[in-house]
């Protein structure tokens, strides 16, 4: 068994939803839900209104089975129904900005401050600054999976500008591969590279700066 | 290749999509470039800390609505 999160698969889910299975209903609603407020919030402004895009999905599931063709896994199936609700909510919102047109200051320039690298014409341009290169986190690996760091990266990824944090939430906290994501975002291969990229970049330039010493001042959080 | 463009490349190296010869760059400047491991090493910790996130979750009556709704449809 690979762990309590394990669903069955695709045929057996539309089978017994169908059929009108409430536990089976409750599984997938339980399994999904919080993935998808996530997502949610980063086409809309509010929680209420990323629970009611989250509703409205399941909603829709619950209506829409008979008609699922399962030319997409049942998952994406359902969050292509999210993704197309809650950018409707956030449109109304005035919060949606389209996929399809980066912003320039997403999208250009170094993920990595300039000045930790020599400049172009000195001696090893492009290396590592003696002294600006990155110091291996004083802290077990495993304590980066729990606690406080894992709190300092939830809030980094809710400060994400708001593509980066979509891209990043369905990557690499929703655990979906890269074609999914293009798929459900409508996004070509290089640009949802680049928007992960630039959104992990930033997560890693913050947990570099809160364990490089940050966490000694008052115990970290709430500093500005 | 120099540490300013390997930083660049992380996620394209992690996703295993760069071609050969790319990839083998990579390889060759990590293998001399204590710095850029230790940049691959913290990306690495950073995609699973973002994994390691807990959800929020549905509240409970919305949940049970769901659920009432999902046991009233009426099915052909």
């Amino acid at each position: 068994m690979a762990g309590p999160r394990e669903l069955p698969t695709d045929e057996v889910l539309v089978q017994r939803l169908r059929s009108g299975d409430e536990e089976t209903f409750a599984l997938v609603l339980d399994s999904w839900s919080g993935g998808m407020l996530r997502l949610a919030m980063s086409f809309v402004s509010t929680r209420d209104s990323a629970e009611e895009a989250v509703q409205d999905t399941w909603l829709a599931v619950i209506r829409g089975i008979d008609g699922f063709e399962g030319r997409a896994s049942l998952k994406t199936w359902v969050y292509r129904i999210l993704v197309n609700t809650a950018k409707a909510r956030g449109t109304k919102e005035s919060r949606t900005v389209p996929f399809a047109s980066l912003l320039p200051q997403e999208e250009e320039g170094p993920t990595v401050d300039a000045e930790r690298f020599r400049a172009p014409g000195e001696r090893y341009a492009g290396h590592w600054v003696a002294g600006q290169e990155p110091r291996p986190w004083d802290i077990p690996e495993d304590h980066v999976l729990r606690g406080e760091v894992r709190e300092v990266i939830a809030a980094a990824i809710d400060e994400l500008p708001p593509r980066l944090r979509t891209v990043i939430t369905l990557r690499d906290v929703a655990g979906y591969g890269s074609d999914e994501v293009c798929a459900l975002l409508e996004i070509s291969p290089g640009n949802q590279r680049v928007l992960l990229h630039r959104g992990r970049a930033l997560l890693r330039r913050k947990l570099e700066a809160y364990l490089s010493g940050a966490h000694d001042v008052a115990s970290g959080r709430g500093h500005a | 290749m120099n540490c300013a463009e390997f930083v660049e490349l992380v996620t394209d190296f992690l996703d295993g999509v760069m071609g050969e010869p790319t990839e083998l760059r990579c390889l060759v400047h990590l293998a001399r470039c204590e710095g850029c491991e230790t940049y691959l090493d913290q990306f690495r910790q950073t995609v699973a800390a973002a994994g390691a996130r807990s959800g929020p979750s549905l509240p409970a009556s919305a949940r049970a609505q769901l659920l009432r709704t999902f046991r009233i449809l009426p099915r052909g």
